[in-house]
């Protein structure tokens, strides 16, 4: 618990360091800099120490708030989700310093003020165990990062994005409060635990409107479809290392919440898992398939995170579909595969943004259609984001197979039962993993090739330049996380477990009976990653040895006896995606302008395609304008003078007065 | 499991899901005789106590010359008169259309299961598949414009009433079978003269421009 | 353990290249021509290995490395293939998906490679090859789900020298719709008609031919011997599905696996010669159509 404290305490000096109206506002800027990577390395050790050391602590402090109480807690859960958390806080902070170097100071150290904010707020998020407290957290995490997404709010587009993002949190959030009033009241109490006795007594009805709240609450943040707009929207937004903490573990906590508030409504009956099924389902194709129809590579990523997000909440209904069923096998592989999932998730997403920040630094655009051939003037950010897509795709031997293992041998685990509820979910599991896994390899086959092959399509791509030493060293760490947990699979499964054990309520003995069937598969897993990385070795070798010795010319590229070709008439990002994206052009509404070639020499022609989100444009956009004709009644009671306010305070005040004495 | 009537059920099937994801009219129709062929079979297979009678064989007969060889033969005149090859813009498309019509198939399964049990019914699947093919033609004549589809559709729900006669009710409610054979008879009767005629008078077969026709 | 699944890999590893020759000489036989050898493909493996290599200017290591890592990848893929009611070298639960990722692998560093050269071909084959392989998966999975299902394992070499001719006669229909989307599969992944045409070098139409365009030498080499392996993992999938003849000796097993094999290869070049290329736009609806008889093979087996 020490250390939880300490790093919150690093965390607020550091943050009021960082807004210091000092002489020499840069160091103000280190001093925040540094404040946020000690911080983080004390979460990150109380994290290691709360997965491995396996005691469950807990602080209180009592605290003048009706109903609230500093009680911090530290279990398996919150140290696993810690453990994101501080690892990609570290790292953000490290890339940030290097990101922004030589920015107006002032402006940055409102920055890390927001950045070590947002970071304490996560830590309290996941350890608080108090329900007053969490929503305060949970608060100054959605306001600290709605500031770090207008950190730049000289751009309208910056501001919309903003704003978008503060109406969908503080929605999600009314939804909690709910919760939490439901619950409170039940338990006469709002800490988390008696929360947790109470859950198992509610009525029926109120059982189902908590699913539903919890769903919808945690879900906004976490970013299920159709909550998910305000995100393609915010984390493109805000600077790179940012992004990368939002994407990549902020939106995380909708998870955690979720996890640890469903633990509080009583035992998982089946339709919470088909719920999950669905929504995971939903969110993972529909995600993936606008991830695809993205030119901007921030906003790809930002969709891609909500197809994520899917996967894990598709292990996640496996997960609940097996507690309700009673198999311990079928449980603890799907959460299993949800929770390492939400690491995994975390390093690629995480080392993706740093890698678009990377090219957006040395290029000034993320316009995939205007960039290309990459690679040649930065090989360490191509090649850690080449790893990071990769494993994004699930590919082996990195460690997004890892996950999407666990959550598919869950599943198949159900397809062998004779059990057809179990056969069907499976079954519903396993597409919507390989169709999520197909078009997810063909959109970032897209987004590594548009970027980083082939020759520069423009200016701004053909004089791009390198990302200096403190944006390239947090890159590789996490390439090197992806590939270190897909060599070690059996290692990051025993490590989840643990928290497994939070969501799975049976004894550890019984709980690694039922991951057992997946571990020898596991370590057959790495035995053949093994093999598949010695016959690349070989083959290697092999073909250096045939080549060696033998004329190895170079030339331009073969294009069918065409001698000059120019940049410009390769492939773009957006031909490249476009016969997958025409295949569901029913769910996607592509829309394009322009004006096509025609006659025997054809003049000057041109298209341009655009994919705005099928569910803004069709659902929240029509919604909130129309509430806002509904609104503008009330228009006239909106005049601006002060004594008509007075009337309606004094007014408001009396009527209360009747009402409470009649 | 009754491995001949399930074959057919399967046939059944697969040319539903043929006559949802292919464009061109001439398969549809290929595909709707062979299901007439499948369909006319099920009599046979379909046990009954001391064997097949004169009666049954007559039925056999009967429905697969018409279902399997006349109105296939019609339709394909009716094509060849109309000269058309494709319909031209299905409110649905062909790939979502057979997706639907899987939903649709596994829709009909489970709500299958639900219901008691036909007793003695020598297949579980004929049920299910009865349903089933009920919803392709609707869906065939709902999401179709050309007429020849039209008829097609009908002809699809009709055979799924056959089926669900011949197997769940096991025995030949004949009369009733023959009532519908007539009706679906005639409809091909008037469908093919008035295709004909549409098409001789207005160069195309489309039935969304029907109602142009009222004055 | 016995020495089979040694000598199925090897078996696989000498004789895969053979698939192409036939499948050649079929179509030849239709066509009424006297066609290359059978042996063809191993003679221009030999010659591709002993030249030199040519690269573009435009290209990096990715380029390079496209051959080397889908060469790797078939090859794990052949070693956790069960042949001839013997199980593979390496069978674990839950190998059917590495097998399937593994392929993944493979198609996305072809891809890569592809795009790396900045030609219009190459990228208008690879946008082709990602939008079919993103269908042709879940087909895949889902017939080998119905498979895991119909033996109740989800490993390989479990499942399937567990088929067997009582499975045929309890679940006969189910394994026939799985056959017929496999079958599909195979077509796709191994880029035959009627989804990509193997023949035609220099036309818009075709797919993984114009995405090799820019390999040559050993690269080549790999690229082809890749192909015919990975012909060979599909074929003996679903011929061991087709075929499931268990005579208790494995010798005879493996030899009727064989033939089944050259069989299949034999019956793709009848559908060569007798069908045309689909049209482009009908690709996707022909793959659909493998995901919804997987599925339909499921709903048969749930009742």
């Amino acid at each position: 618990m020490f250390l939880i404290v300490a790093s919150l305490a690093v965390f607020s000096v550091a943050a009021l360091f960082a807004v210091l109206p000092a002489h020499r506002p840069v160091w103000c800027v280190r001093a925040g800099i540094f404040g946020a990577c000690v911080g983080a390395a004390a979460g990150l050790l109380a994290a290691v120490q709360g997965l491995f050391g396996g005691s469950i602590e807990s602080m209180r402090i009592p605290w003048s708030i009706p109903g609230g109480e500093l009680h911090l807690g530290m279990d398996p859960l919150s140290a696993f989700f810690l453990l994101p958390i501080t690892g990609l806080g570290l790292l953000g902070a490290v890339y940030g310093a290097g990101y922004q170097r030589g920015g107006d100071a002032k402006k940055l150290g409102v920055g890390w003020f927001h950045y070590n904010v947002l970071l304490a707020s996560m830590v309290t998020v996941v350890t608080a165990r108090n329900a007053i407290l969490f929503l305060i957290a949970w608060e100054v995490m959605a306001l600290s990062s709605f500031f770090l997404v207008t950190h730049e709010h000289d751009k309208p587009q910056v501001r919309a994005a903003g704003w978008i993002y503060l109406v969908a949190t503080h929605l999600g959030t009314a939804f909690l409060l709910a919760l939490f009033v439901i619950l409170g009241e039940k338990a006469g109490s709002y800490e988390f635990s008696a929360f947790a006795k109470a859950g198992a007594s509610l009525s029926p009805g109120l059982a189902v409107a908590a699913f539903a709240f919890t769903l919808i609450g945690f879900g906004t943040k976490a970013g299920f479809l159709p909550l998910h707009v305000w995100l393609p929207e915010a984390h493109p937004a805000a600077p790179s290392h940012v992004s990368a903490l939002m994407s990549g573990v902020m939106i995380k906590t909708g998870i955690y919440g979720l996890i640890r508030l469903l633990a509080c409504l009583g035992a998982p009956p089946a339709w919470w898992g088909w719920c999950l099924l669905a929504v995971g389902l939903l969110s993972g194709v529909m995600g993936v398939l606008l991830a695809l129809s993205q030119r901007d590579i921030k906003r790809l990523l930002a969709y891609c995170s909500v197809e994520n997000i899917g996967v894990i909440s598709l292990g996640l209904g496996v997960g609940y579909l097996g507690l309700s069923r009673g198999s311990t096998t079928m449980a603890a592989l799907g959460f299993a595969g949800a929770l390492l999932h939400v690491l995994n998730h975390a390093i690629f997403k995480g080392l993706l943004f740093l890698g678009a920040g990377s090219v957006l630094h040395g290029t000034g655009t993320g316009d995939m259609d205007l960039l290309g051939g990459l690679y040649k003037r930065m090989p360490w950010t191509g090649t850690t984001f080449l790893i990071g897509a990769a494993s994004i795709c699930g590919l082996p031997p990195l460690n997004g197979f890892v996950s999407e293992f666990l959550i598919y041998f869950g599943a198949f685990s159900g397809v062998v039962s004779t059990s057809s509820a179990a056969v069907v979910s499976g079954l519903v599991v396993i597409t919507g993993l390989a169709l999520i896994g197909g078009i997810a390899s063909a959109t970032f086959a897209k987004a590594f090739g548009g970027i980083f092959l082939g020759e520069p399509r423009s200016d701004q791509a053909l004089h791009a330049h390198e990302a200096n030493g403190l944006m390239r060293w947090p890159m590789v760490a996490l390439a090197a996380c992806c590939v270190l947990i897909g060599f070690l699979a059996p290692l990051a499964v025993r490590a989840v477990l643990p928290a497994v054990g939070m969501i799975v309520p049976v004894s550890s003995d019984a709980l690694d009976a039922g991951i057992a069937p997946a571990m020898e598969p596991l370590g057959w897993i790495t035995a053949g990653c093994a093999a598949f990385a010695a016959l690349v070795a070989l083959l290697a070798l092999l073909r250096l040895r045939l080549l060696s010795g033998r004329t190895v010319g170079e030339t331009g590229t073969w294009d069918c006896g065409y001698a000059r070709p120019t940049a410009r008439m390769q492939y773009t990002a957006s031909s490249f995606g476009q016969p997958l994206m025409a295949v569901f052009a029913g769910l996607l509404g592509t829309g394009g302008t322009g004006t096509a070639p025609r006659g025997i020499f054809p003049a000057k022609a041109s298209h341009t395609s655009e994919t705005p989100d099928p569910f803004r444009s069709r659902f929240y956009d029509p919604l909130f304008l129309r509430t806002l004709g509904l609104l503008a009644l009330f228009r006239g009671a909106q005049h601006g003078r002060v004594q008509m306010y007075v009337l309606y305070v004094a007014l408001t005040l009396i009527a209360f007065l009747i009402f409470s004495l009649g | 499991m009754n491995l001949p009537i399930d074959s057919v059920m399967l046939v059944l099937v697969v040319t539903n899901l043929l006559l949802l994801g292919l464009s061109q009219l001439r398969s549809c129709v290929h595909a709707v005789a062979v299901q007439g062929f499948a369909l006319g079979l099920l009599p046979l297979l379909v046990r009954q106590s001391g064997g097949p009678t004169v009666w049954t064989l007559l039925v056999v007969l009967v429905t697969i010359g018409l279902k399997g060889v006349v109105f296939p033969k019609l339709l394909q005149e009716a094509l060849r008169d109309a000269d058309v090859r494709r319909e031209k813009r299905p409110h649905v498309g062909y790939t979502m259309s057979m997706v639907m019509g899987f939903v649709a198939l596994a829709g009909a399964a489970w709500l299958s299961s639900r219901l008691p049990a036909f007793s003695g019914s020598p297949s579980t699947l004929a049920a299910p598949v009865s349903f089933f093919m009920i919803f392709v033609g609707l869906f065939i004549i709902l999401s179709r414009n050309h007429a020849v589809n039209q008829i097609v559709g009908y002809l699809v729900l009709e055979n799924g009433i056959y089926v669900f006669g011949v197997v769940l009710l096991h025995e030949l409610p004949l009369l009733v079978e023959m009532g519908v054979l007539l009706d679906a008879f005639a409809a091909v009767f008037v469908m093919g003269v008035a295709v004909y005629h549409i098409n001789s008078e207005f160069d195309h077969v489309d039935v969304d421009q029907l109602d142009k026709l009222k004055g | 353990m016995t020495l089979f699944p040694i000598i199925n890999f090897l078996l696989a590893l000498v004789s895969a290249p053979l698939l192409l020759g036939v499948i050649n000489k079929t179509k030849a036989l239709f066509a009424g021509r006297r066609g290359q050898p059978v042996l063809q493909a191993y003679s221009d493996l030999w010659k591709l290995l002993h030249k030199g290599a040519v690269y573009s200017r435009t290209t990096t290591w990715v380029f390079r490395a496209g051959p080397v890592v889908g060469l790797a990848c078939v090859l794990v893929a052949a070693a956790l293939t069960p042949f001839g009611g013997a199980p593979a070298l390496m069978g674990f639960s839950g190998d059917l998906l590495l097998l399937v990722y593994l392929f993944g692998v493979m198609r996305f560093f072809t891809v890569l490679a592809a795009l790396d050269t900045g030609s219009a071909f190459e990228g208008m084959g690879a946008s082709r090859e990602v939008q079919f392989s993103a269908l042709a998966e879940p087909a895949f999975l889902l017939g080998l789900a119905a498979v895991a299902h119909v033996t109740g394992s989800f490993s390989l070499s479990t499942m399937f020298p567990a088929l067997d001719a009582t499975d045929w006669s309890q679940a006969g229909p189910a394994l026939l719709l799985v056959a017929a989307a496999l079958f599909i599969v195979f077509l796709a992944e191994n880029s035959r008609i009627p989804v990509d045409d193997p023949d035609t070098h220099l036309e818009l139409t075709m797919i993984h031919e114009v995405m090799v365009l820019d390999h040559g030498g050993p690269d080549f080499a790999f690229i082809l011997y890749g192909a015919a392996l990975k012909l060979w993992v599909l074929g003996a999938l679903l011929s061991g599905i087709l075929l499931p003849v268990r005579t208790g000796f494995g010798v005879i097993d493996s030899a009727i696996a064989w033939a089944a094999l050259v069989a299949l290869a034999a019956a793709v070049g009848v559908v060569e010669s007798s069908m045309a290329r689909l049209r482009l736009l009908r690709v996707p609806r022909l793959l659909v159509g493998a995901v919804l008889l997987s599925g339909l093979a499921f709903v048969l087996l749930l009742r």
